[in-house]
């Protein structure tokens, strides 16, 4: 890429760098959600091998989309917002592109390792030792960088989105390096040094964490900066916004039993992850509410705006999802909807109608600037990726809806003398047909995100033209 | 102290904490420095074709040039 276009203050190349993986690993990651979605239709197409079973490659979709497509988001607007906030450059250029290419590395290292079966079996933590230490030294290395450039700010104030994302940063520092915490046997081996009920606990302290902080903390961070930049205005409430933030990170700690009901954790331990999971309603919704008020007296721009549009609908979906999931986590709730598919639909009410909808809201916004433009190539196709993804998103999780609700009924649905009513396969038959929407609903998603591979490959392209051809003039 | 009494004085102090937070941030004393604070995602507008703002402009101006470009979209 030529540096004739390069800012003068900031580091834009390493927001570049991510921004486009960002696309890229989305459409890796969700083709893969595809994959296995087709699978659980047709079981042929595991194809018989051990590298293409269902079981090895959900991990893999698991990863690529956090990981890989939102943690890229997460680096690329966090190391734009903190710079535009701040009005200062990155810490280090060095450790920012080490960032890039180490996380690039671990991703990699993912796409490898997963497929050939290597696993601690620790959902969303999966990987093997020494990946995990590389995650270790590039998070400390990103947190370096991000906390030394606020450090460094000519602004008096620290701007409330760099706050979430130094929470999220923080928090998945010591988030991972507990859980992942092991003793190694062989170079891809380790056992955990938790044993029993408390490797549970702390699996899923740590799992529902990965929720509230790298799926929530971070991208309200995004929120914060790219809604109101959007709407052209200023948060609804910044009061609110400190309010709402401290709660939110008190109370999310706290919530992680709820992922343990009736299993080996103790009671108590479970009723307690119940009533703070209830809590986190309030918070959860305080972050909404700021964001959506954020647009009166600017909702016309909706009209005309479907970069707008991408960001508004997230905050419905974060709405929506986090008043499902308090219910979710009542036990009496959770006696019908836990290991059915109902989870599973409302986790990508979370995933795909919050985190992959601000995401995309805050990229179109963002890449145009990124490549010294105001607007993507084309504002139409914004437009259709927006009703792919909510059309897609709605297909999914209202295909989830009903079959995790038929699951939960037909698995606890007794005959009068006792026995059960189903046995588990005529479950998995019934939810045939919900498998065959949920996919539709994927290749929605799917083909939304190749047209915006398309809008931004011509987005870039237009401006290196631009570059080379007023490179000469400047000479 | 025994454990129950502890866990008692713990949820104490968090409840003492939050409350402490939300009068902070509600007390009159801070609004023009978070009116401040919330604009500065404006403060910094070169690839939007406006100059640079001085960030040493007072709070009230800063809210009321928002608050002008606003009208202009209704």
């Amino acid at each position: 890429m030529s540096t004739a276009l390069e800012h003068p203050t900031y580091n834009y190349k390493v927001v570049r760098q991510f921004a486009i993986m960002t696309v890229v690993w989305g459409i890796v990651g969700m083709t893969l959600g595809v994959i296995l979605a087709s699978q659980l239709v047709w079981p042929q197409l595991n194809l018989g091998l051990p590298w293409t079973s269902f079981g090895r490659l959900r991990p893999l979709h698991t990863n690529a989309v956090i990981f890989a497509f939102g943690g890229s988001a997460l680096f690329a607007t966090s190391y734009y917002v903190v710079q535009r906030t701040c009005q200062t450059r990155l810490f280090s250029d060095k450790l920012a592109a080490f960032t890039f290419w180490g996380w690039q590395a671990v991703i990699l290292s993912a796409v490898v390792s997963l497929p050939l079966g290597y696993t601690t079996t620790k959902e969303y933590a999966e990987l093997e030792w020494p990946i995990n230490i590389l995650i270790a030294v590039v998070w400390i290395s990103y947190a370096i960088v991000f906390l030394m450039t606020i450090k460094k700010r000519t602004t008096s104030h620290i701007y409330v989105a760099n706050w979430f994302f130094a929470a999220f940063i923080l928090t998945v520092a010591v988030l991972h390096i507990v859980n992942n915490a092991a003793i190694p046997v062989t170079p891809m081996y380790s056992t955990s040094i938790y044993a029993g009920a408390v490797d549970a606990m702390v699996q899923w302290w740590y799992g529902h964490n990965a929720v509230g902080f790298f799926l929530t903390a971070g991208f309200l961070g995004m929120m914060y900066y790219f809604v109101p930049k959007q709407a052209e205005r200023p948060i609804y409430s910044y009061r609110l916004s400190i309010v709402h933030f401290w709660a939110l990170i008190m109370i999310y700690m706290w919530a992680g039993p709820h992922h343990l009901h009736y299993t080996a954790l103790p009671n108590w331990a479970q009723s307690l992850g119940m009533i703070m999971s209830i809590i986190l309603l309030a918070p959860s919704w305080g972050g909404m509410i700021n964001g959506m008020m954020t647009l009166s007296g600017a909702w016309h721009k909706l009209r005309t705006d479907p970069t707008l549009r991408f960001l508004v609908v997230a905050l419905s979906f974060y709405g929506m999802s986090t008043f499902e999931g308090p219910m979710m986590a009542i036990k009496t709730v959770n006696a019908l909807s836990h290991y059915t598919d109902w989870t599973i639909g409302h986790v990508h009410s979370g995933a795909l109608g919050w985190v992959a909808m601000i995401t995309i809201g805050s990229m179109y916004h963002l890449i145009p600037r990124l490549f010294g433009r105001t607007e993507m190539f084309s504002v139409n196709l914004i437009a259709v990726h927006f009703w792919l993804a909510t059309i897609g998103t709605v297909l999914y999780i209202a295909a989830m809806w009903v079959n995790g609700i038929m699951q939960g009924l037909m698995w606890r649905a007794i005959n009068a003398d006792g026995t059960l009513m189903y046995t588990f396969v005529e479950s998995v038959e019934a939810s045939g047909p919900g498998y065959f929407v949920r996919l539709i609903g994927g290749l929605f998603w799917v083909v939304g995100m190749l047209i915006m591979a398309y809008n931004v490959y011509m987005t870039v392209k237009r401006r290196e033209a631009i570059g080379s051809f007023s490179a000469p003039q400047a000479a | 102290m025994d454990t129950g009494t502890f866990r008692g004085l713990i949820t104490l102090i968090l409840i003492v904490a939050f409350i402490g937070i939300f009068i902070w941030a509600y007390s009159k004393r801070r609004k023009p420095d978070f009116d401040e604070a919330a604009n500065l995602p404006f403060a910094d507008e070169d690839d939007d074709k406006q100059p640079t703002r001085d960030k040493h402009a007072s709070p009230k101006h800063e809210v009321d040039s928002r608050h002008d470009r606003g009208d202009k979209n209704t």
